[in-house]
């Protein structure tokens, strides 16, 4: 009897799992306007990109990039459900379908868009390794570090990238290796290490943390590239189109002047060709997509162009107070290239 | 030797003199008490003095940080609040962000305006435990109790019905997380737990193969491994356009990993009984059912109460690891309360507060276990 039900049960589970329909690729875009909301994975906590506020509303580049999208698609910006994700759960959440698009800080590499199943998009942040030092200390290159005492962060590719740097240039250097930024931060602090090398996102967040934030200051140089750039699923074209085109137009709405505050009025009066398409004055842009015509005004009527977006949450202004650099537009020396919208 | 004798006969004389009542003998003792423990010789009365100014130093630093200079309130602005007086120099402990973050580490990212209904949930949870503190309810009645309860909880968290807007899972957080994934995770444990343990002494070999496997696997992998089982190999395993939510994933995992440590406590307990019990309840004829449930697991479970709580209070504190798979329980949410720009490096204060709460809960546990215990035994006292 016993024996019997535990038989039956087995059956049932496995009859269950087996018998579940093969996987089908695409219709990524139905199953989202169908729902009527987007399903965002971000960062569980990455200051400037991800972090809620003290009412429990996300905050951040990446938060606003997801509000954006959902606007872009429903006209609403509140209509996106964020799910936050920690580096080893992030890219299953996109190849499983627990999220629809991941805006999460995520380097773009070779092997994570040929062989994860999925395809990485236009990057929208280039960070890199960088050195932190004190105001007060008069260096303002990398190689001026020669003889210093530098803090890294244990099992990052930061280490390797300062040993090779120091090396190519003949120079010298003692590493100080701790676990957390916290620990380098108070090393710092206290004088035990004459400089914090690490991503540049990272350091001006551990800069922030400093009782006088101004008393420290990060090179202007890169030494590694760590392009963060949005996610989806491989096999579904329609949506890649989608949240490609959706960053493209966010660059080029930077370009073309085109504000939160003026969008509506440049709409409403523009006679520039590439204006009125990209506005939706004439369709054709929306109609490709198969989205609202007016899908790159709502975008930017919600959270702004590219570069307002990037002031508000990491530039010189925000707490942040990180420099365009390589994010500024390609008109002023940085990579931020719009492909043109015709 | 002379020293242990000094300090029996000091004792003693405390005693007498604590009987005898008077503030003065008492105060004598005292004295005989410390010359004989603290002061017997220089090198003791140093070690001693030593200690003292060493306390001192730490006990008035850490006052010092924690009240005297600590800020306990910071102005908010438009711009969000202004702490730059908990980063002056002579700031001590920085409370302002307890102050400032507590719902969001109470109760995570769910939507502000409707705070109201995990905090009503913990107030339900509240109710819950002290219903199962009172005796008179056991049985019958404590199960419909905690039905109604969970019933009560699941209702206000995820909403979607009578006018309560519905509330995604993702969204829940902070303390409230910890209580579900706790509580529900213990309450649906125990009697997988009693099933395995069983099954482990069965006669039935399939039976007992199966669940020496089950315990032996679960309890050989850590719990963050089988958290990331459940949240990154699991879906890839499920079919197209099926999800299972991502808390109900934890839930399952921290479940079955509390089960297989619960199962080897019952075991214990089982055989401790002595097996004339088994014996005579064989002889009266009971089923094997029946046998276990009047007979066997009232004293077994009776045996077992401290290890069990002490498992219970393990598996409270490892609910903190959903972390890893981006959930925010209480310990995630006071980290998180810590990430906006205005609060960087104030974690350990959020952290403090948080340690706080986990202490009244687990010792709320501990002290109901030794009164149970001490209910219980009063009958057997031995």
């Amino acid at each position: 009897m016993f024996r019997r039900t535990i038989s039956a049960v087995a059956t049932a589970v496995f009859t269950l799992l087996w018998a579940a329909p093969p996987a089908k690729a695409g219709a990524t875009m139905d199953a989202v306007l169908a729902r009527g909301e987007l399903v965002c994975g971000i960062n569980t906590g990455f200051i400037g990109f991800s972090y809620p506020n003290e009412r429990g509303e996300w905050k951040g580049l990446d938060v606003d990039l997801c509000r954006g999208l959902a606007a872009a698609l429903f006209g609403d910006p509140q209509k996106v459900r964020f799910v936050p994700l920690t580096p080893s759960t992030r890219f299953t959440a996109v190849t499983s379908g627990e999220v629809d698009v991941l805006f999460r800080n995520s380097t773009e590499t070779m092997l994570r868009d040929v062989t994860l199943g999925l395809r990485a998009i236009t990057p929208y942040f280039y960070d890199g390794h960088s050195f932190m030092v004190a105001a007060s200390s008069g260096i303002n290159k990398a190689v001026e570090l020669d003889g210093a005492t530098i803090c890294l962060l244990q099992g990052t590719t930061n280490e390797q990238i300062t040993a090779d740097f120091f090396r190519r240039n003949n120079l010298s250097f003692t590493p100080v290796v701790f676990e957390r930024s916290e620990q380098a931060r108070d090393a710092l602090k206290a004088g035990r290490c004459d400089s914090f090398g690490s991503d540049v996102g990272n350091l001006a967040a551990v800069r922030l943390s400093m009782e006088d934030p101004s008393a420290w200051k990060i090179l202007d140089e890169r030494l590694s590239k760590e392009p963060y750039g949005p996610f989806v699923r491989r096999g579904d074209d329609e949506w890649y189109d989608v949240v490609r085109w959706y960053v493209n137009a966010l660059f080029q709405a930077e370009e073309s002047g085109i504000t939160a505050a003026n969008v509506e009025q440049i709409a409403a009066s523009t006679n520039d060709a590439d204006l009125r398409r990209l506005l939706g004055v004439t369709p054709e842009l929306g109609k490709a997509l198969k989205l609202d015509p007016k899908w790159v005004v709502n975008a930017i009527k919600a959270v702004g162009n590219y570069g307002e977006m990037f002031e508000r949450n990491l530039g010189r202004n925000s707490p942040l107070g990180l420099p365009r650099g390589l994010n500024e537009q390609w008109t002023k020396g940085g990579l931020i290239y719009a492909l043109p919208m015709r | 030797m002379a020293r242990a004798s000094e300090g029996t006969a000091a004792l003693a004389a405390e005693r007498r003199f604590a009987t005898e009542g008077t503030a003065k003998k008492r105060f004598g003792a005292a004295l005989a008490w410390l010359r004989a423990n603290l002061f017997y010789s220089w090198l003791s009365t140093a070690i001693t003095l030593a200690l003292c100014y060493l306390g001192a130093r730490v006990g008035l630093a850490l006052v010092d940080w924690a009240f005297a200079s600590a800020v306990w309130q910071v102005p908010s602005g438009a711009e969000g609040a202004d702490t730059s007086a908990c980063r002056a120099p002579e700031a001590g402990a920085c409370w302002a962000i307890v102050a400032e973050k507590y719902r969001f580490i109470l109760f995570g990212t769910y939507p502000y305006e409707e705070h109201w209904r995990p905090a009503l949930c913990v107030l339900v949870f509240a109710a819950l435990y002290a219903a199962t503190t009172w005796r008179r309810l056991w049985g019958k009645t404590l199960a419909v109790i905690w039905v109604v309860g969970a019933t009560a909880v699941g209702l206000l968290m995820w909403g979607g019905i009578g006018g309560l807007s519905l509330v995604p899972t993702e969204r829940w957080g902070g303390l409230v997380i910890t209580l579900i994934l706790a509580t529900f995770g213990l309450v649906s444990a125990f009697p997988l737990a009693v099933l395995i343990a069983l099954g482990r002494r069965s006669s039935l070999p399939a039976i007992r193969v199966l669940c020496v496997v089950y315990v032996e696997f679960i309890r050989g992998v850590p719990l963050i491994s089988l958290l990331f089982m459940a949240s990154v190999v699991l879906p890839l395993f499920l079919p197209d356009g099926m999800t299972l939510d991502k808390l109900l994933r934890a839930q399952i995992a921290i479940t079955l990993f509390a089960a297989a440590y619960l199962a080897e406590v019952v075991r214990g307990g089982l055989q401790a009984v002595p097996k004339g019990q088994y014996e005579a309840a064989d002889a009266l004829g009971l089923s094997y059912w029946n046998k276990i449930r009047l007979i066997v697991l009232p004293q077994a479970l009776r045996i077992v109460i401290a290890p069990l709580v002490n498992t219970f209070i393990a598996i409270v504190k490892d609910t903190s690891l959903v972390l890893v798979i981006g959930i925010f329980d209480l310990l995630g949410a006071g980290k998180m309360s810590a990430m906006e720009p205005a609060w960087q490096g104030f974690a350990i204060e959020a952290f403090l507060f948080c340690g706080l709460i986990y202490f009244v809960i687990c010792f709320t546990m501990s002290r109901f276990s030794q009164r149970l215990e001490a209910d219980l035994g009063a009958s057997e006292s031995r």
